[in-house]
């Protein structure tokens, strides 16, 4: 973790006036991609991320299909342009491991044993980033799948947790993120009560540790209501 | 099936939305819609929707021109904007449509590069120009030069802190634009011209050239593509077409419209 001088926390106050259990201003958004089988928009303040999903679709090359079951191919992509200084385009390590744990975040909600030989293709891109895009890029890919039509057992949702001056926080921003004393990104199902993402670095106690999950399953709840209302308001347009 | 169709139309002169020959679609521009970015554009032409990133950094200069800054436009063609797209490194098509945006950009000495120096021979402003297609229906070329010209003529320039770093949260002067070209591509098939091409006219057409026009109707960058020839009755055509309509679709730009006849 970086340090800093700057103070995270003044007069129980974050850095952008939220106070430490207060979530970021959450925009949603499914069907912005014509092409796409599914799409979505899922803003949580600054950081953007903008999802599409194709398929069940056939997969080739042919030995990447799975004979009893389909898979899910999943991309977490950063704009050059999402962060200050231009990022490199093409996968980094970084953004390839994303990929794998997102990948794995949503796989539980598929029934891809009914979809033998094919491919779920998710493609995330992170439009703007200002922390916490691996649980905005979870969110929005959430979204694309309902919006797809692809059956599934739950809706899926992320939300990030930390500690910064001493203080439990929800929803990281980027400097948040980059001078924390932890980071938790997690994902869950909320009627399934399952986590399916569990990262963190930094420094907890145990103690802490679980704070820090009891308090995302339980901020996440709003998030869940803001995918079904999302999806709702498409359906009802 | 649908190919034949669209070519049975086209000797109509008639198109699968309706439009005529020479008409584009629906245009709508957005500026300054990514905030991580020095500068930023959104182009739609119908279903078509592409977005630039400008971001400035710190480069080197080409040891021919030590004090002039560095444009370098690179693209994307993200899996997310069609099926046939695939994921991997920038192939054949990405790296022509970025070659060809940015021929548009630099021959018409659109960016003032010598303004771009910060310390002649080491340290100059490096202007990175990136494009990625959100939803590819036709056309990507002519959206994507709209699109790197607005977000160009939107950028502003980082200032500087007092060690000469990069402050992002200062962003102060305007890049220096001196022209504003369009891109206009117009497609062949029989003996047909159209521009604007959707995705499925883009399969039916023999050829294409895609020609850059400054708002002083000067020519200056062209790229063929497609397997048939062109006879210079044929590019004469073509070229005036992208001239009337570069016209035609500056006064759009400038009025604020979204549409013409």
């Amino acid at each position: 973790m970086m340090k800093t001088d700057e103070k995270m926390i003044v007069k129980g106050k974050r850095l952008d006036g939220r106070k430490p259990d207060d979530l970021r201003k959450i925009e949603m958004e499914v069907g912005v991609i014509p092409n796409a089988d599914g799409s979505s928009k899922v803003s949580f303040g600054k950081t953007t991320a903008i999802v599409a999903v194709y398929g069940p679709r056939s997969l080739f090359p042919r030995h990447l299909q799975e004979s009893e079951s389909g898979i899910i191919q999943f991309k977490y992509d950063m704009a050059t342009f999402s962060v200050d200084d231009r990022k490199r385009p093409g996968p980094s390590r970084r953004e390839t491991e994303i990929s794998k744990v997102a990948r794995l975040a949503i796989e539980p909600v598929l029934f891809l044993k009914n979809y033998p030989k094919t491919t779920v293709d998710v493609f995330v891109e992170i439009l703007q980033a200002d922390g916490s895009t691996r649980v905005t890029a979870i969110n929005a890919a959430s979204l694309a799948l309902a919006d797809a039509g692809v059956p599934m057992r739950d809706l899926v949702v992320g939300l990030s947790g930390g500690k910064v001056d001493d203080t439990l926080i929800l929803d990281l921003c980027g400097k948040e993120d980059n001078y924390s004393d932890a980071d938790v990104p997690m994902a869950f199902l909320p009627n399934k009560n399952e986590i399916t993402l569990l990262q963190m670095d930094g420094r907890l106690t145990p103690e802490e540790t679980k704070q820090i999950i009891r308090n995302i399953l339980h901020a996440g709840k709003e998030i869940y209501k803001k995918q079904v209302e999302t999806l709702k308001r498409k359906y009802s347009e | 099936m649908r190919a034949d169709y669209i070519l049975k139309l086209l000797e109509k002169d008639e198109r699968l939305d309706g439009r005529k020959l020479d008409q584009f679609r629906e245009i709508s521009i957005e500026k300054n819609i990514i905030a991580t970015a020095e500068g930023s554009a959104k182009v739609k032409l119908g279903k078509t929707e592409v977005i630039v990133g400008v971001k400035m950094n710190f480069g080197e200069p080409f040891p021919d021109t030590p004090d002039a800054g560095v444009l370098r436009t690179e693209a994307e063609l993200m899996p997310m904007a069609h099926p046939d797209f695939t994921s991997g490194p920038p192939g054949e098509d990405a790296t022509e449509i970025a070659r060809v945006i940015d021929r548009g950009i630099r021959e018409s000495e659109s960016i003032d590069v010598e303004k771009l120096c910060i310390t002649k021979g080491e340290k100059v402003w490096s202007v990175f120009v990136d494009f990625y297609p959100i939803n590819h229906d036709g056309n990507l070329i002519d959206a994507g030069s709209l699109a790197a010209i607005v977000a160009l003529k939107n950028t502003r320039i980082p200032e500087l802190d007092k060690e000469g770093k990069i402050d992002r949260e200062k962003l102060k002067n305007p890049l220096p634009v001196m022209h504003f070209p369009l891109m206009i591509t117009v497609g062949k098939v029989g003996n047909k011209m159209i521009i604007d091409p959707t995705f499925e006219e883009e399969q039916v057409l023999d050829s294409k050239l895609s020609i850059a026009v400054t708002e002083e109707g000067k020519v200056v960058a062209m790229q063929k593509s497609g397997s048939v020839g062109l006879t210079d009755d044929d590019v004469d055509n073509m070229i005036d077409i992208a001239v009337k309509k570069s016209k035609e679709l500056r006064k759009l730009i400038e009025d604020g419209k979204k549409t013409s006849k």
